[in-house]
């Protein structure tokens, strides 16, 4: 056990307990902080795998904006509080389904992987190496991806308009 | 087309062997009337006389070939159709029955053609009567001329029809187209065991053919059972029975009288009644190999006909009824004879030859009798030997061979048959003689009752046309002369030519002579004694109760009448009438309500089961369908709890495999 | 040095966690959240392997993932938004019309 592996449990176990909460919290707004660990954590995860950038731009992203968006769009509709008005009847399928999920990959990985045979040697992967992949490896899906968010900005402006012409 | 021709000489002998024209003309001459008569001059009977005439030119020349050859046997013959191993042929047989036969069928056709043209003159179906004389005589002379059975059973049956179109000829009244049915009913009767009897000799050769010379083999060479042989026998008298009127089936003769007089004398006189006669002569091995109880019923038929008949003729007021109970009787004597073996036999033929001219003459004559007089009863005719002559001296010739008076024909037949039955057939010998005397009896009555006497009949009698007459003279004088072709002073060359296995010595037997003299002698006796002046009522009454018994005619008719045709008429009838409707037709028609049931089960299958199916199908989906849908909950979770089941299912099979 | 199960199981427990709340959840709101929840899991997989493999390409799409990611929540807060406009209500299990 390494020192990296240590941080990387210690950061896992609060993230998925954090998202436990985000699932099972009776307060929407609690469920949306305990989203912004879960997401910080993850970011914690990428640093330790030496993926600074993308750490970076998790925390910017989905911290700084995914949440705040989340977090209006509770504001605009009015979410109520209480576990009655959040959880539905099905939570015990959920559960199983959940839990099936969690076996069969834990499975799947165990049967691919193994526990302790393969090893990341987290190097290389800079930010500056990353920009130069972008632009001329992926290039193309760097284009498509801001027609994306052009056609996702529209459609959002578009859907949330009022309609008073009719 | 197959010919085997035997020839006994070089000779010529075109006519022997083309004998086979004198059947085929009559045929062509009906067809020819038939088609064209109507417009022919003298409305077609000129094709059946000129037919006949030809005929009896031919059978002639037949006979004096035949004569010239000194005998034997022509056969001709072609294939007519074979089944399996059954041959069946068309031919001639040519030998001194067949010719003398030819010559009697041919000579009496025509003088009844020629007699008809007066005779029927103006009647409405003229042209269709001479249609059916033709087709007749040609009928006949295919019985006398073939040499197989088969053929001889077509020209039979060809007669029966004939005969009853003929007596039918004028069926508007109902007396005569009844007359038709009776006689052609009767005779059927007969029919029916000739067919069965000549079946039986076609299996007796193994059903090979029907050839009349090689049954006649077959049956003499004694391989045969005497039971199939008597069987056999049996059979084929039936059709004697039938056509020449013997007793039991003898009552259609008299009805038939109802008929142009014409008709009478040539089917019902000369040629078809005697075809009985005939069979039974040319057929004559059979009868001669069977049992000799067949020869002794043979014999009782036609003793008990020959009496029995004769006394009917006795109280008979109608002229020609008289003539035909003594038709009946005359063939029973020819029956008769042919129980006496051969010598009866060949006696026979002769008395046919000889019966067949004076009979035909006495029918003529009482026609032209009837025509004068328009009626047949002898009450009211009388007298009329001063206005009709030449009626009168032609029918005295043919009643004076008819009761036996030398030296006429009938004398000389009559007295070959009773040489015949003296010798060890006393019993049937007796009742020869003793119809004899009553023969001669009631031939005087009818001369004396017709032509002496007053006129006690209304209107005015004369001559008859020379149509009419002619023939009768012609007949007259065959009557006169052809009695000396079978006489033993005359050497009797008639028996040279017929015979049967070799000829018969003819001779004069004195006492036999004596007793036919003296039978014919008391018969016209007494026959003159009562019958001498008209008496109103027939001193023939006396006899009381036997009178009314003959004058019932035995009362047969209504034996018969009762016993066998109202009970078939309507027991039988009705019976099969019932059978028909609720047997026959209850199957019909439980065939169908059975098909409607079958079909209504159909039915209920099919809208039960197959449309059940078929609806079923369509409800099974709707109804799974209906189950089904409750997973469309419209949540989103749920489908997505769904997809995520799958997904993980889905992964770990598609990994492990 | 790290071992390579371990973030591929924090990614496991993640998604696992994600389905559960896609699930369980009856404010849309908060199924949004749930996906996302989902969207990282996956994205630190991505990263895992890419690092595992020394491939860039782990990266590059990991940033791919987190810009659609983006835009999906904006839409779908954009639908939510609708929703609630049309029905006074987020309630998922309301949102029914396509039941039978």
């Amino acid at each position: 056990m390494t020192g990296q592996e240590y941080a990387f449990l210690v950061l896992s176990v609060v993230g998925v307990g954090a998202a436990i909460r985000v699932v099972t919290a009776r307060n929407v707004v609690h469920a949306a902080l305990y989203l912004v660990v879960t997401l910080s954590m993850v970011a914690g995860a990428y640093l330790i795998l030496s993926a600074e950038f993308v750490a970076w731009v998790q925390v910017l992203i989905y911290v700084g904006a995914v949440v705040i968006l989340f977090l209006f769009g509770l504001m605009l509709t009015k979410a109520p509080i209480g576990r009655e008005a959040l959880d539905n009847q099905r939570r015990g399928v959920a559960f199983l389904v959940g839990l099936a999920i969690l076996a069969g990959l834990v499975f799947l990985i165990q049967d691919a992987f193994g526990w302790d045979e393969s090893r990341i040697d987290p190097s290389g992967g800079g930010a500056a190496e990353v920009g130069s992949a972008i632009f001329s490896r992926f290039v193309l899906p760097f284009e498509v991806v801001s027609f994306l968010l052009l056609a996702a900005l529209i459609g959002a402006i578009v859907l949330s308009r009022r309609d008073d012409s009719t | 087309m197959l010919l085997h021709v035997e020839e006994a000489a070089p000779a010529p002998n075109w006519f022997v062997d083309n004998a086979w024209l004198i059947v085929l003309l009559p045929f062509v001459s009906a067809a020819l009337t038939l088609f064209v008569g109507k417009r022919t001059p003298g409305k077609g009977a000129v094709y059946g006389i000129a037919a006949m005439a030809a005929g009896l030119v031919l059978s002639i020349g037949v006979l004096w070939q035949f004569v010239q050859h000194g005998g034997g046997t022509y056969e001709r013959s072609v294939e007519w159709f074979t089944i399996g191993s059954l041959h069946m042929e068309l031919g001639q047989l040519v030998d001194g029955l067949s010719a003398v036969m030819m010559i009697v069928v041919t000579a009496i056709s025509l003088s009844v053609h020629v007699y008809s043209v007066g005779y029927m003159h103006g009647d409405q179906r003229y042209t269709w009567f001479f249609v059916v004389l033709s087709l007749f005589s040609g009928a006949m002379l295919n019985v006398v001329a073939a040499n197989n059975l088969f053929q001889l059973l077509v020209g039979w049956e060809i007669m029966g029809v004939c005969s009853y179109l003929l007596i039918g000829h004028w069926w508007e009244e109902h007396v005569n187209s009844s007359s038709a049915v009776k006689a052609f009913l009767t005779t059927r009767i007969g029919d029916v065991p000739f067919m069965f009897g000549v079946f039986v000799l076609i299996a007796a050769t193994g059903f090979a053919t029907s050839n009349i010379g090689e049954i006649g083999e077959i049956v003499a060479g004694g391989e045969l059972s005497i039971a199939l042989v008597s069987l056999a026998a049996l059979l084929l008298f039936g059709g004697t029975i039938g056509k020449s009127a013997q007793f039991p089936l003898h009552v259609w003769l008299p009805d038939a009288m109802a008929g142009p007089t014409p008709v009478s004398a040539l089917i019902h006189a000369a040629t078809m009644v005697a075809a009985g006669v005939y069979l039974v002569g040319r057929l004559f091995e059979v009868f001669w190999h069977a049992d000799p109880t067949v020869l002794l019923v043979v014999g009782v038929v036609g003793g008990i006909t020959m009496l029995g008949a004769a006394l009917l003729g006795l109280v008979q007021d109608d002229i020609k009824r008289v003539l035909a109970y003594s038709t009946v009787s005359q063939l029973a004597y020819m029956v008769g004879a042919m129980s006496l073996g051969p010598i009866g036999r060949d006696a026979a033929f002769f008395h046919l030859f000889t019966h067949a001219f004076f009979k035909a003459l006495l029918f003529l004559g009482s026609g032209s009798v009837i025509h004068a007089c328009h009626t047949n009863n002898m009450s009211e005719m009388g007298g009329l030997r001063r206005p009709m002559p030449v009626t009168f001296w032609t029918f005295l010739i043919g009643s004076a061979a008819l009761a036996g008076v030398p030296p006429l024909a009938g004398f000389w037949s009559k007295d070959e048959l009773l040489v015949a039955a003296s010798e060890g057939h006393e019993v049937l010998f007796t009742v020869m003689v003793v119809t004899a005397i009553v023969t001669a009896f009631y031939t005087t009555r009818m001369v004396l009752q017709t032509f002496f006497g007053e006129y006690r009949g209304q209107g005015h009698a004369h001559e008859s046309p020379t149509s009419i007459v002619g023939p009768l003279v012609a007949l007259a004088g065959a009557t006169a002369v052809v009695g000396f072709l079978g006489a033993a002073p005359a050497g009797a060359p008639f028996f040279d030519w017929v015979f049967f296995e070799e000829p018969e010595e003819v001779h004069v037997v004195g006492w036999v002579v004596a007793a036919s003299v003296a039978a014919v002698a008391i018969g016209v006796a007494g026959g003159y004694a009562l019958y001498r002046r008209w008496t109103e009522r027939d001193p023939a009454r006396s006899l009381g109760p036997a009178y009314t018994l003959l004058e019932n005619k035995y009362y047969l008719d209504e034996l018969y009448w009762k016993g066998l045709i109202r009970p078939v008429r309507d027991q039988v009838a009705a019976f099969v009438n019932w059978t028909n409707r609720y047997v026959l037709d209850g199957i019909v028609n439980g065939a169908g309500v059975l098909a409607r049931a079958v079909s209504g089960v159909i039915a209920w299958f099919d809208h039960k089961v197959i449309d059940g199916a078929v609806n079923g199908a369509a409800n099974t989906a709707g109804f799974t369908g209906g189950i089904l849908r409750y997973i469309q909950s419209g949540n989103v979770q749920r489908y997505a709890a769904f997809l995520f089941t799958g997904v993980v299912i889905l992964t770990v099979i598609i990994t492990r495999i | 040095m790290i071992r390579l199960a371990l973030p591929l199981l924090f990614s496991a427990a993640l998604f696992a966690t994600g389905v559960y709340g896609v699930l369980a959840r009856r404010n849309g709101v908060l199924v949004l959240m749930s996906i996302e929840l989902m969207l990282n899991a996956v994205n630190v997989n991505l990263i895992a392997f890419g690092q595992w493999l020394g491939d860039l390409t782990g990266q590059v799409f990991g940033l791919f993932v987190i810009a659609v990611a983006a835009a999906e929540v904006g839409i779908g807060l954009a639908i939510v938004i609708l929703i609630y406009r049309n029905r006074e209500t987020i309630n998922v299990d309301e949102v029914n019309l396509l039941k039978w």
